[in-house]
Formats: structure tokens, sequence, C-alpha cells
């Protein structure tokens, strides 16, 4: 195993996208609050703090892995695979096969094992940032208190609802790194194609990811 | 040395090598030519092992690198060295960090026994001092002595050059042929150089196989070439008036002679 590769790689996925995933994540947050207050208002049968709960489970069960995934998606997925493929353009991926270093153990495993370790991380900050965003959003749609808010973030918690977002991360960050490592990789031509294979990393990353979300879902709720 | 005997490749029904024998001794700079498209570079990935012959063998040391075990096969590799045509520097790594990566990757040597090895292979092309640049920052001609640099840095028996002076100013591709002679006779490795450069040719031409439309269509030396009769060499060696009228008064004085 290339650790000093991995940690690379792992800084560029993790540290890389931290920015946008925070950005994204709190922005989505807030909004899932506001409009679910808004659908909520002067229903007289659904208790306040259910706005909160409302959120927990949206972020937790959807939003954090999925929406965090079709982000990185299109930034690390795009990234891996234009990399490699201007390695594999520019024959420095044929300069390691002449040096007898086994170009898939080198560039291929430490991208897919960084993005397995990271993308759960970032889907765990994702969905704690959206969560503190619903929060602060809340304050202002007048629907129900701050307590009443985070009484519905701890009422009827479920911890596998965390482990299905920790499954879902898991093999979504799989997907994207290996469709992109395979598009990347093998590569042929110039610079159009290097920008081809890397639309179809991100678009079939994202299908991928959306179909995979709906067989987890599936399979285990 | 190398020995290729009756290689033959074909891509999607189109022959792009044919019946290709020939044998590189060390110590000696072999040229490949040719005009493009005529399979040079296809010759040279199928010796190096980065595409497989259709049939035909390639012995180094008598040995046939296309069936030997794959261990073997890796030991073989460690002891190639290869400068591509565009360099093929790692560009996230320093001038140092791309010299040293065939060390880090094979070599147990301590970290100051590499840092050493690199610095002395620096120095070997010229370029002492610039270890820390990225090959971002520096010019074409620089890049190609890195390459050379990483080339020779595990002390290489075998060491091909795919067009060493594409790119490059007649200067400086003269600085890189000397550079590569200069180690072939040093280290006495089996050079093996890609090129359509005339000067390259004239200059370290030891031996010189000229392949036309993927077939060995001329051996010999750069004195020989001169007087050579093959009109299809003659043509792609003397494509220009100039050239053409420098070989007939080239000739005619070594008549006189």
């Amino acid at each position: 195993m290339y650790w000093k590769e991995l940690l690379r790689q792992m800084n560029d996925i993790g540290v890389g996208s931290l920015s946008i995933v925070l950005m994204a994540s709190l922005f989505i947050g807030a909004v899932t609050a506001v409009q679910s207050a808004y659908q909520l208002y002067g229903t007289p049968f659904v208790p306040p703090y259910y706005l909160g709960l409302i959120v927990r489970n949206t972020t937790i069960l959807e939003l954090a892995p999925t929406f965090t995934c079709l982000i990185l998606a299109g930034k690390v997925g795009s990234n891996i695979a234009s990399e490699l493929g201007t390695m594999r353009i520019s024959e420095q991926i044929d300069a390691l096969e002449i040096m007898g270093v086994p170009t898939e153990t080198y560039l291929v495993m430490p991208r897919v094992i960084a993005s397995v370790i990271v993308v759960p991380i970032m889907v765990i900050i994702a969905a704690s940032a959206g969560v503190f965003g619903a929060w602060i959003a809340a304050n202002f749609t007048g629907y129900g208190s701050q307590e009443e808010f985070v009484y519905g973030l701890r009422a009827f918690f479920d911890p596998f609802d965390v482990q299905i977002m920790l499954i879902k991360s898991f093999s979504f960050g799989f997907l994207i790194s290996t469709i992109s490592c395979f598009k990347g990789f093998y590569v042929r031509g110039g610079a159009l194609e290097i920008g081809k294979a890397s639309t179809q990393a991100v678009v079939l990353s994202c299908i991928y990811v959306l179909l995979a979300d709906y067989v987890i879902a599936e399979v285990l709720l | 040395m190398i020995e290729i005997s009756h290689i033959h490749k074909v891509f999607n029904g189109v022959t792009v090598l044919n019946d290709v024998s020939a044998v590189f001794e060390s110590g000696k700079t072999n040229l490949i030519i040719g005009i493009s498209g005529s399979g040079k570079t296809v010759l040279m990935k199928c010796i190096v092992g980065l595409l497989q012959p259709d049939s035909g063998q390639v012995l180094f040391n008598k040995e046939s690198f296309h069936e030997m075990p794959p261990e073997r096969r890796k030991e073989v590799r460690r002891q190639i060295g290869m400068l591509f045509q565009g360099a093929a520097l790692f560009d996230s790594l320093t001038v140092e960090e791309n010299v040293m990566l065939p060390l880090n990757m094979f070599s147990h040597s301590s970290k100051k026994e590499k840092l050493e090895r690199v610095n002395f292979c620096l120095e070997r092309v010229n370029l002492a001092g610039a270890n820390h640049k990225f090959p971002g920052e520096i010019s074409g001609g620089m890049k190609k002595r890195v390459g050379i640099a990483r080339a020779i840095v595990l002390n290489p028996k075998y060491l091909f050059c795919d067009e060493p002076n594409s790119g490059l100013d007649p200067k400086t591709s003269l600085v890189i042929d000397e550079l590569i002679i200069e180690l072939t006779k040093e280290f006495n490795i089996t050079t093996i150089i890609n090129t359509h450069d005339m000067n390259s040719v004239m200059e370290i031409g030891e031996n010189i196989i000229f392949l036309h439309k993927g077939q060995k269509a001329w051996e010999g030396n750069s004195h020989q070439i001169i007087e050579s009769d093959n009109q299809e060499l003659n043509s792609f060696i003397f494509a220009g008036e100039f050239l053409r009228e420098a070989r007939d008064h080239l000739i005619s004085q070594r008549k006189k002679l």
C-alpha cells in the first residue's frame, strides 16, 4: 500500500471538498426547515416539534448522503478522471509501467480507499451542518419554539438511520471513485477525450449514486 | 544486448509492424528512424513490453521478454530506463521527487543515499540546484534532462528514448544527443532511440534501422547512410534541396579522396 499517496488523496478528496460540502449542507438544511415549516403551518394535528424530527430524518436518511455525494461526484469524480486521463495521455502511466510500478495499485487503489474512508466522514459533517443550518433557519420561521425544534431533533431517534446513512456513503464513495478511475485510467486520444471522460465520469457517477440510493432504501427500509 | 526477431503487430486489421528483426548491441546508440506512422513507436513499445507483439520475439540478453515469468519480467523492467517524447514527468512532484520516485519504489537505501544518488544524476545532466522546481516551472530541454536523470537513476542496462529531440531547438538537441551518447559509453548501456531528427541521425547514429511501412527497409550507420541507394531512405533523410546538394557534395569529396 502506498501510504503517502493515500494521505494525499484523502487530503484532496476531504479537505479539498470541505468548504463546498459545508456551504451546500448548511443551506439545504435551512431550506428544508423553511419549506417543511411552510407545509406544516396551520395543520392542527401535527405537533410543532415535528419540524425538528422531519428535518433530522430527511437530512440523515437522504439529503446528507445523496446530496453530498452528488456534489462529490461532480468535484472529485471529474478531478480523478481528468487527473488519470492526463497522466495516461502524457505517458506518465506508461512511465510507471516501464519502471515496473503496479499502476493499478499505485494510482487506483489509494483513490478508491481514500474515497471510501473520507466520503462517510464528509457525509457525517454534512449531516451535522445540515441540522445546524435547519436549527438557525427554524428560528426565523415562526413555527414552534427553539426548544420544540431541539426536542423534535431528539425524539424517536433510531440509530439504524445513521447506519443507513453510513452504508449509503460507503457505497456512493466506492461508486464515485471506481467509475471515475475507470473512465480516466482507460482514456485514449487527446485533450478532447479527457474532457469527455471527465463528463462521463460525473454523469455515470450521479446515475449510479441515485440508483444505489434507491436500491439501498428498498432493501434496508 | 537486445535482439528482436520477426516482430509482427496488427491494429484493427492494419499491419503496423511486419517481420521486423534486428540486434541492438550494448555500448552503442541504436537508432530507429522512419516517417511518422512507419511503426517506430509501436516497435519501441513492443520492445519495452507496453505492447504485446502478435508474433515474434524480444530477447533481453538471450531471454525472451514475453515468455519470462512475471517476477523475472519485473526484474528486467527495473533495468530499463525510458525517456518519453514529452518527458512524462509527474506534475505534482518536484524535479527531485520525480528522479527519486524509482528509488523510493525499488531501492532499500537510506534517504541520505537516495538523495546523493538523485543529486549525482541531476549533476550528470547539468541540472544541479533544480531539485525543488516543479515540471511546470522548467523549460522543455530541462524536462528532457530530468527525464534522462530519472531514466538512469537505477543504473539501467537498457535506455530507450522516444523522440528525445522533438520540440527542442538545434542547440539543446545537440546537448541531449551528447548526453545520451556519453551515458551510453560511460555505463555501457544498450540504448535505443526513436527519432526523425536528421542531426541526431548523423551525430549519434552508430547503428541505424530505417522502418518503412512497418518493415525494416535499411540498416547501417551514419557513414553508410550518405551513400545508400535505398530510395525511400534517401527521400526521407535528404528531403530538402539543400540536404540533397550537401549529400552530392559529400559523395564527390569522398570519391576524390
